[in-house]
């Protein structure tokens, strides 16, 4: 006698004779038609003709009957509201049963039950069960609060539902608080406000710590996690509650594990003691290590999290590399990921194990990750520089197998080895010649004919091999035909003599077969080159190529930032914020607490107050906390505290008059007060600032055209910016015998598109030594060029004699506007987002300044100040400039106490802009 | 089969998983996670089964992995084994079980001890005994040790005979390259105890080496205070069978490997010949040795000769299985013979990797040891054993 026999009625009129017997006056057979009509419902029959039919079974004291009604009531009630009042009753007389079982199953059930009116009635019951005596009911009622939120979030906070369970967070029962905990953040998470209805404070982390040792390993879950959305408010708690959570890293259950490191991973950015970090990091390895010998599937997800702390702190597993290494029984998803991160860990010190594995697994059977093996061997030669000859090494082994997969995805990696180290495996090429026949895969056909286009001049036939690929050329992909017809034209340039005629023909092709038109744009770009300008074609053509980066698959870090928060989630599997997947889920993204904690730690909400209100500057413990941890070699030891006077209520102070002061003279509304400036400099710069109107910096007249050049007009100028506009300042002298009369100015397209806002308006006629000043106003909305140097300006000045060119440069200052001022939280994602090889450095020398005069110095010429720090005794500056092209440029100066050397760091998309940008610091400072 | 907790969630939503599913060419190979437009599928793959947790809200995976994990142990558990037929027979049970161990996706009672407190495990007699006397086998009162401090014991345990037995269960997991060096090797080790012990007792085991263990996860019994500071087990057990720890002694470790292999195998002359011998055993015989390779699959059929054992080639799955039995040091075992591959077929250039599975009692690789075990808070004398066995996990032989 099983069960299985419910599921095999296959007779007509079933719901019929359920019926009957579900009305039968014997115990007996009502069970078991009950059973039969949830072994329909759990295959997926509809069973919900017999609703009232089962309801009437429903008061019995038969418990396994009574579960069993239940059950098909929580499946059926949504479909039949009318009929599920008719159970109300017995679920009220349920829950006031002196059993504690029965109770708490029917507020659990009342719970489940998504039907309005029901609800209505659960509420009286629900705050008994609450307060129940027994401890197994109030943690099932704490759990159907969550239900209700869920189902009607207006009736629990009306019905103050919330604030009982926050009561229950102070249970003497630990199961009943994880409960409690656990509904709680639920409903933080659901609430539409995407804001925490219960804010956590040391006294209930306090409490939750207490349970955390003694609940079950599913309230463990529940409590880290919540633990995780709290941000200590200082170092000292921080690693109080560090401490308290490391035993649960020896916890059996994986999932606690892994929100034990996520809570470790938060908060071990606040805590700035470097023993106490390694410590810890220390402590991180081995569990992550154990959830590699565990199922599968816990494996899968184990790893995905690895890869993000391993590109967060690589410290924590770099001894571990063998652990990664793949076992040919792994299931196909764990191979691929623990590939990835055996990449990741790669580094000098393994990279002969790591090689060695790697060809092992390039001759497995799976495709897939063969290929992917062979593209890692790739990786590691552009990752380590010195294992790239072994790793080609390597390659040229598995391209002598001669098997075809793993041959084209060996070419594909090649290339790019060949572009990240140029001029040094080029001995490799007649080996990778002689594999031409086998390629048939687009990516593998367009590198090679990179590689023949690239090295053209070493290759004696190269010119032949071209052209065998030439001859499908309509049947291959447009990858493939792209790439041709750049190689060939390479090889024609490189080798004119013998190639015209294969170029002519490819550039036939391109442009006249075609019906793909970036082919056609090429071809005609390239024909057009050739025949106008061959220099220019070689130029563009044979142009440097820009360095590929090492790694190509790096999370930007404002991303893994807000990863690591999530770590153990959905997101941490998928790499992608919540917000992009979960639905309903309102913008509320997790930070990463900054370093050094000081008085106030991040404030989730952005800051709105918009650019003209006085902005006081009270977090910016974060920013430079942030800042650390980018990449300027940060010093080992951090100061704890901020110096004094630098403290948040001295920066209020000088911020507040400073906004005064501005609103005083009322001159210019969108100075911002400077970030930090002491009081007294503060003021006085303001002063300073403000009082000639706001011009500024002012580069001394230089001779543009001497008279010789210029038929006797002599012209000397300047560029300055005043008032937001920038205008051209200029002395005409008539040296010639005769007057002078008809000016008028044009200027050439320039990098920053500059043209005169109004007409030349000089005197004339001009007579013969006479000289008067102009200023001609400008403006940026003209034709844009670049033009090398980038401030360069090509001016044509016409009068009555003739009409004469010359260049004058535009210091980069002028173009400095006046609403630079970046909001802290951008300047630090731009400043994350700009690689570091757009970073230029430079020496300011002999300076006098300190670091509030060049504070000062600098707003004057709206260079803003974003913040400011002492590291061991070393002033930082961060500051933000926009050109009018908004073009942002972000700077950073060291000013060693009382030296007179500075270093000036400048970032910036565009990295052409850096020369700029340092002369005119070093104008402005000197000035 | 399905049970919602939440709102309900059409079938359909299934149909993801099924058409993932046709694109995988191996069962194990099922994707954990998926992503459905409004839901997360996640997935484990356990005796043949697939189970499938639909959430649709943001949650820990491992959460959902490990209380799927959970609920097989919990029916093998119940049932023995876990298979299609045996849910299917005792599905009343079963929903039983998943009501009582989740609610509103928190789980609530997955110890074994307390659901069968709750839920009597099914049995002939008791099956008899419920038909005549209309009993059902759910329990109305409520458990006792739920909501204790020590949620895993139940109290007022009884037992004539007071018996403890530990098993301490090493697996080697390694990788040992064509030379025969060793290029991973580590151990996964547990004690897994079987406790029959009445009252409340308390126990502590202490270790000649306890400095061996220096990654550890414990079961909740475990004090891990005690542990930290003297590194004692200390705890009250739970009733039945639970494992005590596991542990993992990493690759940084110097491990050894009890096994060798010598081989020989070319497919070009189609010949094979692999001796297995006994390496660092600390004199202990190795036993239960099986030999699998999974050839490739051109390989048509082998003809071999082994000295011991028996052997039997799968065409159909390609692998070799040759099982051994115990390893005499005075007459290695071997096998050697010829394969034959399909004809006109390509050569072979990438070798297979060999999977050993072997077992040597009374003997842990590590060398971990049991020195005493003690009990506190009660006052008979309990019959205590351990026992020490060593196995190979995934130890993998690259040919």
């Amino acid at each position: 006698m099983t069960d299985a026999k419910y599921f095999t009625t296959t007779k007509k009129g079933e719901i019929f004779e359920l019926k009957s017997e579900l009305n039968s006056d014997k115990k007996e057979k009502k069970r078991e038609a009950v059973k039969k009509v949830i072994a329909s419902m759990t295959v997926g029959k509809d069973v919900s003709a017999l609703f009232p039919d089962v309801v009437n079974c429903m008061q019995t004291d038969n418990l396994e009957l009574k579960k069993l009604v239940y059950l098909y009531l929580m499946n059926y009630a949504k479909s039949q509201p009318d009929m599920a009042i008719m159970a109300v009753n017995t679920f009220v007389k349920d829950c006031e049963d002196p059993n504690p079982l029965i109770r708490a199953l029917a507020v659990r059930t009342m719970g489940c039950i998504r039907v309005d009116k029901i609800t209505e009635y659960l509420c009286e019951p629900l705050r008994k069960c609450l307060k129940d005596e027994d401890p197994y009911v109030r943690k099932t009622a704490a759990v159907c609060v969550a239900k209700l939120y869920d189902i009607n979030a207006q009736l629990v906070e009306d019905q103050g539902f919330l604030d009982q369970l926050k009561d229950l967070l102070s249970d003497s029962n630990p199961m009943v608080v994880a409960n409690a905990v656990a509904a709680l953040s639920e409903i933080n998470d659901s609430s539409p406000s995407g804001a925490p209805l219960v804010e956590m404070n040391a006294a209930t982390i306090n409490k939750l710590l207490t349970a955390l040792n003694e609940c079950t390993e599913w309230g463990q879950i529940f409590i880290l996690d919540s633990l995780s959305n709290y941000n200590p408010k200082d170092e000292r708690e921080a690693q109080s509650i560090c401490e308290r959570i490391t035993p649960r890293l020896a916890h059996a259950n994986a999932a606690v594990v892994l929100s034990a490191v996520k809570v470790l991973m938060k908060y071990m950015e606040i805590i700035t003691d470097q023993e106490f970090v390694s410590v810890l990091t220390r402590k991180l390895a081995p569990p992550l290590v154990t959830l590699l010998s565990s199922e599968p599937e816990v494996q899968y997800v184990a790893l995905r999290n690895i890869n993000l702390i391993v590109q967060k702190r690589p410290d924590i597993l770099k001894h571990e590399m063998k652990v990664f290494f793949v076992k040919y029984n792994d299931p196909i998803y764990v191979k691929l990921e623990k590939l990835d991160i055996m990449i990741r860990l790669a580094s000098q010190a393994n990279i002969a194990q790591v090689l060695s594995e790697l060809k092992e697994y390039a001759t497995e059977v799976d495709v897939d990750f063969v290929r992917k093996a062979v593209r890692a061997i790739g990786r590691c030669a552009i990752k380590v520089e010195q294992s790239a000859e072994r790793c080609v090494a390597t390659l040229l082994d598995l391209i002598q197998t001669k098997v075809n997969y793993v041959v084209q995805e060996a070419i594909v990696v090649i290339k790019d080895i060949f572009r990240k180290y140029p001029n040094k495996y080029e001995s490799i090429i007649s080996t990778l010649c002689e594999n031409l026949d086998t390629l048939d895969e687009p990516e593998a056909r367009a590198s090679m004919i990179w590689i023949i286009g690239e090295y053209a001049e070493r290759i004696d036939n190269a010119d032949e091999l071209l052209e065998s690929f030439l001859e499908g050329f309509a049947d291959e992909n447009s990858q493939v035909q792209l790439q041709l017809l750049t190689a060939i034209v390479k090889l024609f340039l490189k080798r004119p003599a013998d190639t015209q005629e294969l170029v002519q023909q490819v550039l036939s092709l391109a442009t006249q077969d075609s019906d793909n038109p970036d082919l056609r744009d090429r071809g005609f770009i390239y024909w057009r080159l050739l025949s106008t300008d061959p220099a220019a074609a070689k130029e563009v053509v044979l142009a440097e190529k820009p360095l590929i980066s090492e790694e190509t698959d790096l999370l930007e870090p404002t991303l893994l930032d807000e990863l690591i928060c999530h770590i153990a989630s959905l997101a941490s599997v998928y790499h992608k914020p919540p917000s992009a997947f979960v639905e309903g889920r309102s913008g509320l993204r997790k930070a990463l607490p900054a370093k050094l904690a000081g008085e106030t730690t991040t404030s989730e909400a952005p800051s709105s107050s918009s650019s003209s209100a006085p902005q006081v500057i009270p977090s910016q413990d974060s920013l430079i906390g942030d800042l650390l941890s980018m990449d300027i070699n940060p010093p080992a030891v951090i100061q704890p505290a901020q110096p004094a006077p630098f403290g948040g209520g001295v920066d209020l102070l000088g911020g507040g008059l400073d906004a005064l002061l501005d609103v005083g003279v009322g001159n210019t509304a969108t100075a911002p007060p400077p970030a930090q400036a002491p009081m007294g400099g503060g003021l006085l710069g303001d002063i300073f600032g403000l009082a000639p109107s706001t011009t500024t910096y002012v580069a001394p007249k230089t001779l543009w055209l001497p008279a010789v050049k210029g038929k006797g007009l002599e012209i000397s100028g300047t560029f300055i910016r005043k008032n937001g506009q920038i205008s051209m300042e200029m002395t005409l002298t008539n040296r010639a015998m005769q007057a002078m009369s008809g000016f008028a100015i044009q200027f050439n397209k320039n990098s920053f598109g500059v043209i005169p806002a109004q007409p030349l308006q000089v005197p004339s006629p001009l007579t013969p030594n006479q000289s008067c000043d102009v200023s001609l106003l400008l403006n940026t909305s003209g034709p844009v060029q670049k033009m090398d140097p980038l401030n360069n300006l090509q001016v044509a000045i016409k009068n009555n004699i003739d009409v004469l060119y010359f260049a004058a440069l535009i210091p980069l200052h002028v173009y400095f506007t006046e609403d630079g001022q970046m909001d802290k939280r951008i300047f630090l994602s731009t400043w994350k987002e700009i690689p570091t090889q757009n970073e230029v450095q430079y020496n300011l020398s002999n300076m006098t300044h300190n670091s509030d005069t060049v504070v000062q110095k600098m707003q004057q010429n709206n260079v803003f100040t974003i913040a400011k720090r002492n590291v061991e005794g070393q002033d930082m500056l961060y500051q933000s400039i926009k050109l009018t092209n908004n073009v942002w440029v972000l700077t950073e100066i060291k000013i060693p106490p009382g030296g007179s050397l500075f270093t000036l760091s400048v970032k910036s998309v565009t990295v052409d802009v850096a020369p700029g940008v340092y002369q005119a610091y070093e104008n402005i400072l000197r000035s | 089969m399905e049970k919602h907790w939440k709102s309900v969630i059409s079938r359909s939503v299934c149909d993801y998983f099924f058409e993932e599913q046709k694109k995988i060419t191996s069962p194990i190979d099922m994707p954990p996670v998926l992503a459905t437009p409004h839901h997360y599928l996640i997935t484990i793959f356990r005796c043949n089964m697939y189970f499938v947790a639909v959430c649709t809200t943001e949650v820990p995976p491992l959460f959902v992995i490990e209380f799927l994990h959970r609920v097989v142990d919990i029916f093998e558990d119940y049932f023995g084994e876990c298979s299609e037929t045996i849910i299917k027979e005792h599905y009343v049970i079963i929903f039983e079980l998943l009501d009582e161990m989740l609610d509103n996706g928190f789980p609530l009672a997955t110890e074994s001890n307390i659901l069968k407190e709750l839920i009597k495990p099914p049995n002939i007699l008791r099956t008899i005994a419920n038909t005549v006397t209309g009993k059902s086998n759910v329990s109305c009162t409520l458990p006792s040790g739920q909501l204790s401090n020590i949620p895993w014991r139940r109290s007022g345990v009884k037992y004539a005979n007071n018996e403890a037995y530990f098993d301490v269960i090493e697996e080697v997991d390694a990788i040992i390259d064509k030379s025969g060096s060793t290029v991973s090797a580590e151990i996964q080790g547990y004690v897994d105890c079987c406790i029959k012990l009445s009252g409340m007792p308390d126990l502590t085991m202490t270790f000649v080496n306890p400095r061996i263990l220096d990654d550890v996860s414990f079961h909740p019994c475990v004090r891990f205070k005690r542990w930290e500071s003297e590194k004692v087990l200390s705890f009250i057990p739970p009733d039945g069978n639970f494992r005590l720890i596991s542990y993992h002694i990493s690759s940084q470790s110097i491990v050894a490997i009890p096994i060798y292999l010598k081989h020989f195998i070319s497919f070009r002359e189609g010949r094979l010949d692999i001796t297995v011998g006994p390496k660092q055993t600390m004199g202990r015989q190795v036993e239960n040795v099986s030999v699998e390779v999974p050839m490739p699959k051109a390989v048509l059929n082998c003809t071999l000769v082994p000295s011991q054992g028996k052997y039997s080639y799968d065409p159909v799955s390609k692998v070799l299985q040759w099982d051994v039995g115990k390893i005499d040091p005075t007459k290695l075992p071997n096998i050697k013979g010829s394969i034959s591959l399909q004809a006109g077929s390509a050569p072979i250039e990438s070798n297979p990797a060999v999977n050993v599975n072997f077992t040597i009692n009374q003997m842990a690789v590590s060398g971990l040891k049991v020195s005493r075990l003690d009990m506190y808070g009660e006052k008979y004398r309990p019959f205590k054993g351990v026992k020490y066995i060593t196995k190979a996990g995934k130890f993998q032989i690259r040919l």
